[in-house]
């Protein structure tokens, strides 16, 4: 399993999870689990993925789901989940 | 079990709050690169920076892009070339030549800074030891990227008064040869004492002989991030204040361990330490000055700022000792004044005088650092500035340092400008009576004390 953090940033909007997910699944990349939540009045989605079965570099999906979320005039970040599970324990 | 508050928060860090790691410096070993030729070791100190550090810029760069956190700089320290052209330099301009290669190597390469056009003196200096110091003047006016540093004494040896006296004057040319460019020289210039084998942090960085062949070192940062969880905390008690400042090390130290150990990992190189360091830059919202305004202090310098000052150096540590395998380096909370805005303004408020920076280096890494002083400060004095600074290091068995720019053509009241992480600086008043007749006395004071601490 590769774990990646998927975060997206902005203003709820119809359609951001399926655009998201016809990329995802469009690259073989499966979506393990989703949480979102409202902070300070902006719509806060996690999406944790797996991204084993993909042969796309990371960089590339990286950049492709930024690109998305500037389409959608969202904040789209692509991140391998160590960086999350090492950060607050040890 | 990743939960999403958690990941808020890393990101919040990260892109509100200026987390970043600032350095991820490969030390390395120039030992086997002597030889009694001068063009035959910089020939061989190219090649093996090169084979070694070839991908340490893109690495350092994909593992930024993985894992979304910036990673500042990439950098290298190596060997202290007074060691590495022992046997072949026999004037300054052949330390010069080895200044130049490494300069060279280092813009090939992509890192900003290399140090370790260095060395070490605790004690005494070898013919080689001074030539190197006698070149550094022409050494940091020709080249743009190379850091040089001068340990002077430790508390096993004492202070080698010749080296403090000789640096006194090193400083000054090197100011004067730099003139053009608000004596920019000085910057990548550090005199130390006690100084780390394993410093990832510039200009004080050298690889010691105490190291192997080739090693990884981390420098975090995240001094906004401190300033954010205290933001949020207003008028807690002390302990409070303390848990939250350990807390929030202990977490910008976790992501600097991740990124050291994929650094390490990724170029094939043994891992070596974290330093726990908050290193200021001049950007708003990533200053130690502002942590110490939101503990309580108008202005860093007030009564209160030692105290304060020790209190968040030693929580950064009791924090991140915990969250990396491998700690060293200078590991504290760093002050420099032209690296910090809210220093800067404290300066400019007559808050914070060199005198008070004085006193701070006692209780946190690592001295008085980036300080500009007026252009017609005696070498003397600046030797002075220099053994104080390493007295209060021999005696309290801690590293202590002086990098100071005696701005050439300026006076109190100008204002020097260097560019990127370097900052500006307000020019501070130097004490001006006069030192010469202690610093001109020959020899090295002896080694304290280690009982009866008082």
């Amino acid at each position: 399993m590769n774990k990646v953090v998927i975060t997206v940033v902005g203003k709820d909007t119809v359609g951001i999870l399926a655009r998201i997910c016809t990329y995802l699944a469009g690259n073989g990349i499966n979506v393990c689990d989703i949480s979102q939540t409202i902070v300070q009045g902006l719509f806060n989605m996690m999406m944790i993925v797996d991204t084993a079965q993909t042969e796309k570099p990371f960089a590339e999906i990286a950049g492709a789901l930024n690109a998305i979320g500037e389409e959608m005039g969202l904040e789209i970040r692509c991140q391998k989940a160590e960086i999350f599970e090492k950060m607050h324990r040890v | 079990m990743i939960n999403i508050s958690e990941v808020i928060e890393t990101n919040r860090m990260i892109q509100n709050e200026n987390l970043d790691v600032r350095t991820i410096t490969m030390g390395i070993s120039l030992l086997d690169c002597a030889s009694g030729d001068v063009a035959a070791t910089c020939r061989a100190v190219r090649e093996k920076l090169m084979r070694y550090a070839g991908s340490l810029v893109k690495t350092g760069e994909d593992i930024a892009c993985d894992f979304g956190i910036p990673i500042v700089n990439k950098r290298i320290s190596v060997t202290p070339i007074s060691i590495v052209g022992a046997s072949c330099c026999s004037s300054p301009e052949d330390f010069v030549q080895i200044a130049r290669t490494l300069d060279d190597a280092a813009r090939e390469l992509g890192v900003n800074f290399l140090g370790g056009y260095s060395a070490v003196v605790s004690k005494g200096m070898t013919p080689a030891d001074e030539l190197l110091i006698r070149s550094i003047p022409q050494a940091l006016a020709e080249t743009e990227r190379v850091c040089s540093s001068v340990n002077v004494g430790s508390t096993k040896t004492g202070i080698d008064m010749d080296a403090v006296r000789l640096m006194g004057e090193i400083v000054k040319a090197t100011a004067e040869r730099t003139e053009e460019r608000d004596s920019i020289g000085c910057a990548k210039l550090v005199v130390l004492c006690n100084a780390p084998d394993d410093n990832p942090f510039m200009a004080g960085a050298f690889h010691g002989v105490t190291e192997g062949d080739v090693v990884v070192n981390v420098g975090v940062s995240g001094p906004g991030v401190v300033k954010y969880a205290l933001e949020q905390i207003p008028g807690a008690d002390f302990e409070t204040l303390c848990e939250t400042i350990k807390r929030t090390a202990f977490k910008i130290t976790r992501v600097g361990q991740l990124v050291a150990q994929e650094a390490a990992r990724r170029l094939g190189v043994p891992f070596g330490i974290i330093d726990l360091s908050l290193a200021p830059t001049p950007a708003v919202g990533d200053s130690v000055a502002e942590i110490l305004r939101e503990i309580g202090l108008e202005h860093p310098g007030a009564p209160g700022t030692t105290a304060a000052l020790a209190l968040l150096n030693d929580q950064v540590k009791k924090g991140g000792v915990m969250a990396s395998s491998y700690v060293g380096g200078l590991s504290g909370a760093f002050i420099p004044v032209s690296e910090d805005q809210g220093m800067i303004d404290a300066v400019n408020a007559g808050a914070l005088t060199i005198e008070k920076l004085e006193a701070m280096t006692c209780v946190c890494s690592v001295g008085l650092d980036m300080i500009a002083v007026p252009g017609d400060t005696p070498a003397e004095s600046i030797a002075g500035i220099i053994a104080d600074e390493a007295a209060i290091g021999m005696v309290n068995q801690k590293t202590t340092a002086v990098r100071i720019i005696p701005v050439a053509g300026k006076t109190v009241g100008d204002t020097v400008a260097f560019g990127g992480l370097l900052g500006h600086a307000p020019v501070m008043a130097v004490n001006r009576f006069d030192s010469s007749r202690f610093v001109r006395r020959k020899g090295r004071i002896p080694a304290p004390i280690h009982s009866f601490k008082n």
